[in-house]
């Protein structure tokens, strides 16, 4: 019962969540929308945490997608045993990588004064939860080896049971704990996403690539065309 | 040929008294609520000095303004700049400007009777606690009696030794103010750097703003402005900066900081200019930014500029303001305002009158010599042509040359009228030199010395019914500034 809340119905929920909050929020009060940095207060720490942490938390999102996306294509990639070692070893020192840096986000959290001028309580609660996601996930890849292919076999198929709106819990059912705590807190954090401050990673401006240097702004055209 | 308008202002160095109205009428207005306590979008700042924030003029630290050579920003390319999202290395930080501080003013009453004098200990307006105060608004305010901060005046850092000692030498150092607002540039550092794009420039006046709904908290502009006009909101995570009151303008008054101006030093007006030429006009070579600015601005009077003025969709009331405007005369017809640190390559559309310092008169055997020791004197002056070229004319000092030899020349015809000790052939020859007539030196004294508000300051009808009331909603053409709106600017989530 308890797994089919938490894997079959939750998941449900934190995207529903996601998506409705997430859409008020950004409609009725964009003003709110922003990375809420804090380089301004504090840039020595923040260097040493805020970059590892963003670059290493993409790579290893983007593997956990790539897998859940297209598990055949992973599979045959992995199906060399040098690979699935290369895999595995970049992963586990990118695991690291996160842990570490976010423990020195969290420490000069805190120990900062002005810093925690501008800490909400929901900012902790989501350094906490971001901790423990990581903390499971480095736990994960330790004991649980060779993630990289049982991924594949059982989480992936979990997320189509999900996507195709025809849950199917038995995979996760008979999963070791570390792994259920770290499928559930990753939908956990998906569900507060709208109302924190992690709203920022869907505003990610590739636009900016593109568009011309200067920006000009007529009202009057505007009103024309209106 | 794209023709556009362009809301520019002067300040008249000479004038400032370095009183700081302006800067209190904008902090009162604008900036006087939590998390905005440090920011100054109008200051004050004495020259040689630090400035605020410290060293902001030293683009070697700061990377603001443009390139050269390849037309990118100094911060970097877009993917490299995008790369810096996580982390911008070229950020400065609370203690470049300073941390907001008040007293604890309430002790001075509450404090229990006893031996000692209560104290008004003062506080973190950050953080709350006691702290120990290192830096404030204007704290290096007349040097504030030490040659520290013009001693590391980026400016003065690269004149020889010879001229540094010239400067500093007893009885002979000399400082003016410098008023600095955001320039509303044409090739705004601030608005090429956005990430999201938030950061605008009006179309149909050039006021530059912060679209408070789309700016995401990326401070790349904080880094891109050279003149370090945007400011980081660390409560809200949003940038702001100067709007040059365009609520008042479109009301028709003049902008705050124009408006309580004791010194009467600022002078604002339209000014049109072709749109097209931005970019050529950014790639020339330093010192010759300042004329290809001053070049690209097209005269009101001419026939064929209102015509190609109309085509544009310029308003016929604009065109009028336009001809009024006092900062065409001073940038244009007389050529005595110059734009501050035109090699950043942003195209400021504020414009300085430098100041005369000192004033280059010398008696002689009682009697006023001035135009005939011109020259050697302009080159002893006490504050070196070269530290004024590398302000306001990328190094140029013939640029500035000019200028003092057009103020000169005011100078020795009012003398000759007022006090009337000068040769009259010598008032000619400065006039000569200047290359003025006698009524444009009259015109430019009186515009100096004599007008009104209504002549100093000329906001173009902004045409508020037409261009927005009649296409939208204002509470959405105010595109969220934060300012105004229904919701407060503070951090809710």
């Amino acid at each position: 019962m308890m797994d089919l809340i938490l894997f079959g119905i939750f998941p449900y929920v934190a995207v529903a969540l996601a998506v409705a909050v997430g859409i008020y929020r950004y409609t009725i009060d964009r003003y709110s929308w922003s990375s809420q940095s804090s380089q301004f207060l504090e840039k020595k720490a923040l260097f040493w945490g805020s970059v590892p942490w963003h670059y290493a938390i993409l790579l290893i999102l983007l593997a956990h997608f790539l897998a859940f996306l297209v598990p055949g294509a992973w599979d045959a990639l992995l199906e060399a045993p040098l690979r699935l070692l290369l895999l595995e070893a970049t992963g586990m020192a990118l695991g690291i990588c996160t842990l570490l840096a976010l423990l020195l986000l969290i420490v000069r959290r805190a120990g900062n004064a002005r810093l925690c001028a501008v800490t909400t309580r929901a900012d902790w609660l989501l350094l906490i939860l971001l901790l423990l996601q990581v903390a499971t996930g480095v736990i994960i890849a330790t004991t649980l080896r060779w993630g990289g292919l049982w991924y594949a076999h059982t989480i992936s198929p979990w997320l189509w049971s999900l996507l195709t709106l025809r849950p199917d819990i038995q995979y996760l059912a008979v999963m070791p704990a570390v792994v259920k705590l770290h499928a559930f807190n990753g939908f956990l954090l998906l569900a507060i996403f709208p109302f924190s401050r992690l709203v920022h990673v869907v505003s990610v401006p590739f636009t900016y690539l593109s568009r011309p240097y200067q920006v000009v702004v007529w009202y009057r055209r505007r009103a024309r065309l209106g | 040929m794209n023709i556009r308008a362009q809301v520019s202002s002067v300040f008249h160095l000479d004038k400032c008294i370095g009183c700081h109205t302006c800067s209190i009428a904008c902090k009162n207005l604008w900036t006087d609520r939590k998390g905005a306590e440090y920011m100054w979008w109008n200051n004050v700042e004495t020259k040689p000095g630090t400035g605020y924030p410290t060293r902001w003029e030293d683009q070697e630290q700061y990377r603001g303004g443009w390139e050269r050579a390849e037309a990118v920003l100094k911060l970097g390319g877009r993917g490299g700049l995008l790369g810096k999202i996580f982390y911008n290395p070229a950020l400065p930080d609370m203690d470049d400007y300073y941390e907001p501080f008040t007293y604890k003013y309430g002790d001075l009453i509450s404090a229990p009777a006893g031996n000692d004098q209560p104290t008004a200990r003062p506080v973190s307006m950050v953080t709350g606690k006691p702290m120990k105060i290192e830096a404030g608004p204007n704290w290096d305010d007349d040097l504030s009696g030490s040659n520290v901060y013009a001693a590391n005046d980026p400016g003065v850092v690269k004149l020889s030794d010879e001229e540094q000692q010239q400067m500093f030498a007893i009885e002979k150092m000399v400082m003016f103010y410098l008023p600095r607002i955001c320039n509303h540039c044409l090739n705004a550092g601030c608005v090429a750097s956005c990430p999201s794009g938030a950061i605008y420039k009006r179309g149909e006046d050039g006021i530059v703003l912060i679209n408070q709904d789309k700016c995401r908290g990326w401070r790349m502009c904080v880094s891109a402005c050279p003149y370090k006009k945007t400011y980081y909101g660390w409560t809200t995570g949003k940038s702001e900066k100067c709007i040059l009151c365009y609520p008042r303008q479109e009301a028709g008054e003049a902008p705050a900081c124009f408006h309580s101006c004791v010194g009467r030093i600022r002078y604002l007006g339209v000014l049109l200019y072709d749109a097209d030429r931005i970019e050529e006009v950014a790639l020339n070579e330093d010192r010759d930014l300042a004329a290809a600015q001053r070049d690209i601005i097209l005269d009101p009077f001419d026939p064929q500029v209102q015509a190609d003025a109309r085509r544009a969709g310029i308003p016929e009331q604009v065109l009028q303001a336009a001809r009024k405007s006092p900062v065409y005369k001073f940038v244009k017809q007389w050529a005595v305002a110059l734009p501050l640190h035109p090699e950043f390559r942003t195209l400021p559309m504020l414009f300085y009158v430098p100041p005369m310092l000192p004033v280059i008169s010398r008696e002689n055997q009682g009697r006023q010599q001035l135009a005939d020791e011109f020259f050697t004197t302009l080159e002893k002056a006490r504050l070196p042509i070269r530290y004024l070229a590398g302000l306001f004319a990328g190094g140029n000092e013939e640029e500035v040359k000019a200028v003092y030899r057009r103020l000169i020349a005011v100078r020795m015809q009012r003398r000759s009228v007022s006090v009337g000790d000068l040769d009259a052939a010598e008032v000619e020859k400065a006039a000569e030199l200047a290359g003025l007539t006698t009524d444009q030196i009259d015109a430019l004294y009186r515009m100096t010395a004599l007008t009104r508000i209504t002549e100093r300051i000329v906001v173009p009808p902004m045409l508020r019914e037409q261009a927005i009331e009649a296409g939208m909603d204002p509470e959405e053409y105010k595109q969220g500034m934060g300012f105004g709106s229904r919701k407060a600017p503070k951090r809710r989530w």
